[in-house]
């Protein structure tokens, strides 16, 4: 009895121990305030218990307090294929994008995702703690996304939200010698698809139970957009292709996020009538094909705008095999943007547009434990990650 | 008639600029070799650099064109010793090693690469062919002016002829099915195969003298690899892993080759044996390592490791143009300080070392009398992501201004900036404005 007390004992002090933090930063950006100065986060049991000036939170006998330059909350990549795709670059780790059907929405992402990549390791080394990654773009619906936290053995640990949206490419990218050729054939297949997931939707909610269709995985997977659950996010460079996802959007009353986006600085009334999300191509994505028009003032246009938009990595299929969201938004931050708003897009708003900002993108007392710590500005080229923090565990300590 | 006449002003306009005497005074000036100059003065005439430094003790010549520049900094053009920009291909898919094939007669001068890069501050580029081949051919060093022809922009031996190095590669990127290698072994043996073929063809031409009817009949192949054995012409060689280096540095010294390795992912493997051997090295700074199987131990702090060995002045940066953006070039340099590089040898990096690697550093890569006025105007620190490149020039013209509408597309980009320059050369049929 005294032995299993002890065991218990032991064993809640260990998890506590291993999920109970102080940050104190000489700069600490919660982003639901002003910056904090001398500021400190207490965390305890994963999760942030206290948020303020360091001589306003009392940090308990203990717990480890970890003084670094500057604190932000754990970043957050809107958009990714890491996991699925892997650095070595070779068939074995390519899983983002199935070639073998122009439609296939029933592929899930927690069926493919390796939390063991190392570009995962890669990207939370520089304070990224959460990745929207998944089906990538190429296909005109590749499959679906998830979003992971940047950490764990399976993907079971690793996972926030299993299907987080349905991934469609537009354009150039999922057209090809075979069907679909055009982008009025892209539209049709997808109109044909929705329509078709539509009458199946219909048949599900009959009251006769026997009238019921079976089981349609690519149907069932279609039914979550279509109720509106799992937005729609729409991979799509050109004006016209981004017109047309609205057009789609309209007709079947989806929810669609516009990913890449390149030229979205010709049409952003439309797209902020729509009040539609925006997740920005990289600022250092090649200025090449349907992206030889785009520009690095666009995130700043799309403030101006209104338009609310994220950051992401996006998909590469050379090098850099994955891009860093830190750098992405640094770049975007000195074009104009500013080092607040692009902290923003990889941190609140990032976590807003992806439906998770109840849990991450900001400290505040309640949220996940999740944060980076840097020894100067983080957008500078020359200044480090020194540490990353998952609810209350330090997953990253180091010079990066 | 009156097309002409317009375009014939348009041309002169940027000849007068050069002629005059211009003094740049109040910026701090990086002159890559000496110290530093706060309040500084650069003074430039017929195109090259006459003066460079300090107010106090810098006069401003009579009669000169005064800007004022105080809160900007100035240093060098950069130097960019691997450039595809110019969407030229050199060798085809014919055979590994083709000496004989020049990027001079591949290179559209009106691309819109020139632009970005003279964005991004490049006023020199090595333009080379690419590394599916051994030896993909003779790679083209350009001043990055805006011109008409390419010859305009090419940099002279001093017999006149364009210069430029030959582009070699190692590793698996020149493999492919028959006549291409499909092994290591296979490369190397190929390699040294022509350059013995070369060394007898050489021989010949020596024995020949001036006598013309002993001569062997012209080569243009063997011409080429002899310009390499008598090392007019750099061997700059496409290599990553630490055993491919190993290989370069084998070859080059058997064959007595000049060589400056490039990309050099493993050079932090490597450094005690680059050192040794004084091989410069053209690195190129990736945001993540892989994406192909020789880049899988790529790391930023190689510049460092040949730093800490004593080889600070075989370290230089390149942009392997699209693979990394000309735009952004100084940011290569500033991510090697990131992993441990001194801020010295960074921004030697962008210039007076890779002007070396080009047989160059006479002429170009720091601020110097004599130099050519090349030469970048910065809002601030160079390796500050915050600072933008304001203006670039090149042998006292401007050639890049971020307040033109036109090279502030070329810059950040927007409506039409995948066109290439064609039409913007001068006023007339501006493609741009039609847009």
């Amino acid at each position: 009895m005294r032995a299993l007390a002890i065991a218990c004992l032991s064993l809640l002090c260990a998890s506590a121990q291993a999920q109970d933090l102080a940050v104190r930063a000489e700069r600490l950006h919660t982003v639901a305030g002003p910056v904090i100065t001398d500021g400190v986060v207490l965390i305890r049991a994963g999760k942030i218990a206290a948020v303020g000036p360091a001589d306003q939170v009392r940090v308990p006998d203990g717990v480890r307090v970890w003084k670094t330059k500057l604190a932000t909350p754990g970043l957050i990549d809107a958009h990714s294929v890491i996991g699925l795709a892997g650095y070595l670059n070779q068939p074995h780790d390519q899983d983002q994008l199935d070639k073998n059907g122009p439609i296939q929405p029933e592929l899930r992402a927690i069926d493919a995702y390796n939390p063991r990549e190392k570009l995962v390791e890669w990207v939370r080394d520089f304070g990224i703690t959460t990745v929207h990654t998944g089906h990538g773009p190429g296909a005109l619906i590749s499959g679906q996304t998830m979003i992971v936290k940047t950490r764990g053995q399976t993907v079971e640990e690793s996972v926030l939200v299993p299907y987080a949206m349905l991934a469609c490419t537009l354009g150039a990218e999922s057209r090809g010698a075979k069907s679909p050729g055009t982008a009025g054939k892209q539209l049709a297949m997808l109109r044909e698809a929705l329509l078709s997931a539509n009458e199946f939707r219909t048949k599900l909610e009959d009251p006769d139970p026997a009238k019921r269709p079976g089981r349609d995985l690519r149907k069932e997977a279609w039914v979550e957009v279509l109720a509106r659950r799992v937005p729609l996010l729409v991979t799509a460079h050109r004006h016209q292709d981004l017109i047309a996802a609205l057009r789609l959007a309209r007709e079947f009353n989806l929810r669609v996020i516009l990913d890449g986006a390149g030229e979205v600085y010709q049409v952003l009334d439309e797209v902020r009538a729509a009040g539609v999300f925006v997740i920005a191509h990289p600022p250092m994505a090649r200025f090449a094909g349907e992206l030889e028009n785009a520009s690095r003032s666009t995130p700043l246009r799309m403030l101006e705008a209104g338009i609310p938009f994220a950051f992401q990595s996006g998909h590469e299929d050379y090098v850099p095999k994955t891009r860093v969201v830190l750098y992405e938004a640094a770049i975007a931050s000195a074009y104009g943007l500013g080092s607040e708003q692009a902290l923003r897009a990889i941190t609140i708003d990032a976590a807003k547009l992806l439906g998770i900002e109840q849990r991450v993108g900001s400290l505040e007392v309640g949220k996940d434990g999740d944060l980076a710590l840097y020894d100067g500005d983080l957008f500078e080229y020359t200044s480090h990650c020194v540490g990353t923090v998952i609810e209350g565990k330090i997953v990253f300590e180091g010079l990066r | 008639m009156l097309l002409r006449l317009l375009a014939l002003t348009c041309f002169a306009l940027p000849a007068s600029a050069q002629l005059e005497t211009q003094a740049f005074v109040g910026a701090r000036v990086i002159p890559i070799r000496g110290p530093l100059i706060d309040d500084g003065v650069v003074i430039v005439e017929n195109g090259r650099l006459r003066a460079v430094g300090r107010r106090a003790d810098t006069p401003i010549p009579a009669g000169a064109r005064v800007r004022e520049l105080a809160g900007k900094t100035i240093m060098p053009g950069l130097v960019d010793a691997h450039s595809h920009v110019g969407g030229g291909w050199g060798a085809d898919s014919s055979a590994p090693i083709q000496p004989n094939v020049r990027m001079l007669d591949a290179v559209d001068c009106r691309d819109s690469g020139f632009q970005r890069a003279q964005a991004g501050g490049i006023t020199t580029l090595n333009v080379m062919s690419g590394s599916g081949h051994l030896l993909s051919g003779q790679t083209i060093y350009l001043k990055n002016k805006d011109a008409r022809t390419i010859e305009e922009m090419a940099y002279a031996f001093p017999d006149g002829s364009p210069m430029g190095g030959m582009k070699m590669a190692n590793g698996t990127n020149s493999h492919g099915e028959p006549p291409f290698p499909g092994t290591r072994g296979k490369s190397a043996a190929l390699v040294r195969e022509n350059f013995i073929a070369a060394q007898e063809y050489q021989r010949k031409l020596r024995e020949a003298g001036d006598d013309a009817s002993k001569r062997p009949s012209r080569d243009l192949a063997l011409e080429g690899l002899v310009e390499v054995l008598e090392g007019k012409r750099i061997v700059h060689h496409h290599t990553h892993r630490h055993d491919d280096i190993q290989t370069v540095l084998r070859l080059s010294k058997e064959f007595g080759f000049r060589v400056v390795l490039h990309h050099v992912s493993e050079a932090w493997m490597m450094a005690d044996e680059i050192v040794a051997a004084q091989a410069p090295c053209s690195l190129i700074v990736i945001d993540t390592p892989g994406g192909k199987l020789e880049a899988v131990h790529l790391d930023a702090k190689s510049a460092a490791a040949l730093e800490q060995r004593g080889g600070k002045d075989l370290i230089a940066f390149h942009t392997d143009d699209w693979i990394t953006d000309g735009r952004l070039f100084l940011r290569s340099a500033a991510l090697a300080v990131r992993a441990g590089l001194s801020r010295e040898t960074a921004l030697a990096g962008l210039t007076i070392n890779a002007a070396r690697q080009l047989d160059l550093d006479a002429r170009i890569g720091s601020l110097e009398p004599g130099k050519d006025a090349d030469f970048i105007v910065l809002s601030g620190d160079p390796l500050s992501v915050y600072t933008r490149i304001e203006e670039t020039w090149v042998q006292g013209t401007r050639v890049f201004d971020l307040q033109d509408p036109k090279d502030r597309l070329w810059a950040e980009g927007g409506w039409g900036a995948g066109m290439d320059r064609a039409g913007n050369i001068c006023c007339l049929g501006d493609r741009e404005e039609d847009r």
